[in-house]
């Protein structure tokens, strides 16, 4: 074995320690409980819990993927004016946190708020009892909520793989007679799937991890369930025991999906795909489009965030902004940065680790990377105290034992935060990566291998420059994931840090979270600037797409 | 992408300046589940006078745990948090430390503190009635008569495993015992006009958008609403709802408390104790009652006028411990009814 090699291998090893070491720090509490608590749990909790949460899942789930791949499909297969500018848009609902969107859309349309005032007023009513409208705070509220701020997930994986892989086949279809219809269900679809399951999976963890949401708005799900043992009986390892069996869960559907695919992926072909060339629509037909495509834009973003920015600015009137509003963005867009420069570090040795180490290692590795995204942020960040504790400890004998001086890394400091996001979001900046590798036609690294590179050569010389896009778009994705980050950001910093997600929220659980609007703004506004430079890479990246067909 | 690499450089330089810039006169650490607004105002006085930077980190669940983990090197002075059972659980986790202090023995009535100075209540709240203005005869209503048919289908409420109304049900338990406690909280939950969910003040706004005609919130969100602190609109859902409070039969009004503890493991013992003594000096309480609408803890110092208006406040003499031992049972019992269902 060369050094280089061994480095890696260590390297590989630490970080595997790292993934698994909240696990097992929960698996270490959950240890410490006596299970009691699974009769109660069987008999009054967990049916309704299960029940809800499946129906969740089922429905946000059914909602991400109409909504991802029918609006990844209109833009990619169709030319029409707007075009351009509705593939941008479609983006914008990931930039707002999902509470948030929860809290708007309550104060949107509660019987007092401007939508059922409007109505009433309309139909001449005088007490909103005469207009009884479905309450937001239920499951169907949640689903909906939840749809249309989450389906970007699955429209950008899947969008990306229309422009890039689909034109000869989709032509070939056309050509062979198919119709527009058959050629999405029978070839588009179905090409799409590992990118429509990507992106539904990342949506699904968001949903199931969703705690502010759910509990905002009466909805019980087993995120809950978990929160409700242990905060409010004090039962950690209760709790812990819960969050385990739901991480089980979870990484067993992954580990299903990824059998039932039967490891078909982006297989990289021998030759670049030409784009699909666009259908061109006029008149009402151009129209019906850009209005189905703008729907979700206006439900995910376009109505919250106009709340928010009337709202803020209702509050700018009266108060001024915060003075630490300032201090707060840069905290913001300060640990966001460097987690996910740590991240996209990370995430290229862990999605080269097959290349590197061999598959059946390097599989492993991707899965375990998966586990900080697969349970929720509070569990993560709780999973995470022990082992920082155990290093802050560490660290301070060896500074005992002669160093004299050890460097802050543990608990209470930014490099804990850093650590912690970098967990979280791993998964987001390896999947990009992963398929950014198999987009490359494996005679390149089989040519560089044949000119005498090593495997490491070959990765650092051809693999990787080959798919920076890929490596790019999955750092920005999980740069917005983390500017708007709240449960482990909330018990993990440092004294003194606010950012702007924790300033909303002491806001919010305070009952003036328009006085968090200002905040809530910025942290869209952060999550702007990565998903327009997204929109560019992908422009990039397809640049022999004709420009003038929008 | 040069730009981006020297971002990270600027980044890392000014990360390692943050990590080793600490270097403080006197300060003291607080961690706290209170909300930075509620509680800036206190310190920002604390400091204007004593000269002590208060360092403070706002961590809502896991704040126990945090502390825990952080164990003998951890930098928490003083904890502070809400409700008796979150205070009473630093107590049973061996997070806090006894303090003897003369000024908050005599500042802090006896069931309001623990006997070995190991928890310190700093401000109470009563769990209030809100009501429909047109109701009238709401003067006599006990907690009790929630659960009474002619209710059906006209109470708000916040969930059942929101550590407020734990409390409650807690207190009830203490109270009526287990099979009481059980049929009470499964009438209430049978007259509830929508799912138990969202904030005490969306009690108040469903009163006023007339989904409902009573439910029960915390004290203070009255002044909260009414001063006009929270908004315009929330200004109005003060105004739609009339305030009562309501005793247990034959009791009091249910009350809980913040409070705070000093922290088993406190680098600045001392200073801990001197604020902890600082916020229940006649100032500090006065600025609780003033700006955060909470009844104070030391006698003399006056309640803000909106909350005199509700008229005197007769305690539920149900002791704190005796809720904070009760509230897993509580909320058990919450389970099992299905009252968030």
């Amino acid at each position: 074995m060369t050094p280089a090699r061994g480095l890696l291998y260590a390297a590989s090893a630490m970080l595997a320690a790292v993934l698994l070491a909240p696990v097992l720090s929960l698996a270490v509490a959950a240890a410490d409980g006596s299970g009691a608590l699974w009769p109660h749990l069987a008999a009054y909790v967990l049916p309704q819990a299960i029940r809800d949460t499946f129906l969740l899942l089922a429905g946000v789930g059914i909602l991400v993927i109409g909504l991802g791949t029918g609006t990844a499909w209109l833009v990619s297969a169709f030319a029409f004016p707007g075009r351009r500018l509705l593939d941008a848009a479609l983006l914008l609902p990931l930039a707002v946190p999902t509470y948030v969107v929860a809290y708007a859309y309550l104060d949107l349309m509660h019987p007092l708020g401007p939508v059922q005032t409007g109505l009433r007023t309309l139909l001449g009513l005088r007490s909103p009892r005469d207009l009884s409208l479905p309450d937001l705070r239920s499951l169907p509220g949640c689903v909906l909520l939840l749809g249309f701020v989450l389906y970007p997930y699955v429209y950008l994986p899947t969008r990306a793989l229309f422009l890039m892989r689909a034109g000869t086949l989709l032509e070939a279809a056309r050509m062979l007679g198919a119709g527009p219809a058959r050629t999405f269900f029978r070839v588009a679809l179905p090409l799409a799937r590992p990118a429509i399951a990507l992106g539904t999976g990342l949506a699904l963890m968001e949903a199931l991890n969703d705690v502010g949401a759910a509990e905002f708005l009466g909805v019980r799900t087993l995120t809950v369930q978990v929160y409700a043992t242990w905060v409010n009986r004090s039962d950690l390892p209760g709790a812990a025991q819960i969050a385990l069996v739901m991480l089980v869960g979870v990484v067993g559907l992954v580990a299903l999906e990824r059998l039932a695919r039967g490891g078909r992926g982006y297989a990289g072909s021998g030759h670049r795909d030409r784009p699909t060339a666009r259908r061109r629509l006029s008149g009402w037909r151009a129209t019906l489009a850009l209005t189905l495509g703008l729907t979700p834009v206006l439900f995910g973003f376009g109505l919250p965030a106009g709340y928010l920015v009337w709202a803020a600015w209702q509050r700018l009137l009266g108060t001024g902004l915060p003075e630490t509003l300032a201090a707060q963005a840069l905290n913001t867009v300060f640990y966001a940065s460097i987690a996910t420069l740590v991240t996209v570090a990370m995430g290229l040795l862990v999605a080269a680790s097959p290349h590197l180490l061999g598959r059946r290692s390097g599989s492993a590795l991707i899965r375990a990377a998966g586990l900080g995204y697969a349970m929720p942020g509070t569990v993560l960040a709780v999973g995470l105290l022990a082992p920082l504790a155990l290093l802050d400890n560490g660290l301070a004998s060896l500074a005992d034992a002669g160093l004299g001086w050890a460097p802050a890394v543990g608990l209470g400091t930014g490099a804990a935060l850093v650590i912690a996001y970098t967990l979280r979001f791993l998964t987001i900046s390896v999947g990009a990566t992963e398929a950014g590798l198999a987009r490359i036609p494996s005679t390149l690294p089989d040519a560089a291998r044949v000119l005498g590179r090593g495997r490491l050569g070959t990765l650092l010389a051809v693999q990787i420059p080959l798919a920076w896009p890929a490596v790019l778009s999955g750092a920005l994705l999980a740069f917005v994931d983390m500017a708007k980050e709240l449960p482990v950001t909330l018990l993990l910093r440092p004294l003194n840090v606010e950012t702007l997600s924790t300033h909303l929220y002491g806001e919010a659980a305070r009952g003036t979270y328009e006085d968090g609007a200002a905040s809530a703004l910025l942290i869209v506004l952060t999550g702007l600037i990565p998903v327009a430079l997204l929109l560019r890479l992908d422009r990039d990246a397809a640049p022999r797409q004709s420009r003038s067909d929008a | 992408m040069l730009r981006l690499r020297r971002f990270g450089c600027l980044m890392g330089i000014s990360l390692a300046f943050a990590l080793v810039g600490q270097a403080e006169s006197a300060e003291v650490n607080l961690y706290t589940t209170r909300e930075p607004g509620l509680i800036r105002p206190l310190l920002d006085a604390y400091t204007a006078k004593s000269g002590v930077t208060v360092n403070t980190v706002f961590v809502e669940k896991g704040l126990a745990e945090r502390v825990a983990a952080e164990g003998a090197r951890g930098n928490a002075d003083v904890i502070m948090t809400v409700d008796i059972g979150n205070l009473i659980e630093l107590v049973d986790r061996d997070l806090a430390q006894p303090v003897r202090s003369p000024v908050l023995e005599a500042a802090i009535p006896a069931p309001l503190r623990d006997g070995d100075g190991r928890w310190f209540a700093l401000s109470m709240r009563a769990r209030v009635l809100y009501a429909d203005k047109a109701l009238s005869d709401l003067n006599a209503a006990t907690y009790e008569s929630l659960a009474e048919p002619t209710w059906r289908g006209k109470i708000c409420l916040r969930s059942g495993q929101h550590p407020y109304n734990t409390a409650l049900i807690a207190a009830f338990l203490v109270r009526h015992g287990a099979e009481k406690t059980e049929t009470w909280l499964r009438g209430v939950k049978a007259n509830l006009a929508r799912k138990a969910a969202g904030g005490d003040r969306d009690v108040a706004r469903d009163i006023a958008a007339d989904l409902c005609e009573i439910g029960l919130a915390n004290s203070y969100y009255v002044g909260l609403m009414r001063s006009g602190r929270g908004g315009p609109d929330q200004q109005k859902w003060g105004e739609a709802i009339k305030v009562v409070l309501p005793t247990f039969e034959g009791g009091g009004t249910h009350v809980n408390v913040s409070g705070a503890v000093v922290a088993k493991h406190a680098p600045h013992r001392e200073e801990a104790v001197k604020l902890l003594e600082y916020l229940v000096s006649d100032e500090a309480q006065a600025l609780y009652a003033k700006t955060d609408f909470e009844y104070p803890v030391k006698a003399g110092v006056a309640v803000d006028p909106m909350l005199q208006a509700l008229g005197p406040l007769t305690f539920d003499t149900t002791p704190l411990v005796e809720i904070a031992r009760n509230r897993k049972a509580a909320s058990l019992l919450a389970d099992k009814v299905g009252f968030d269902n």
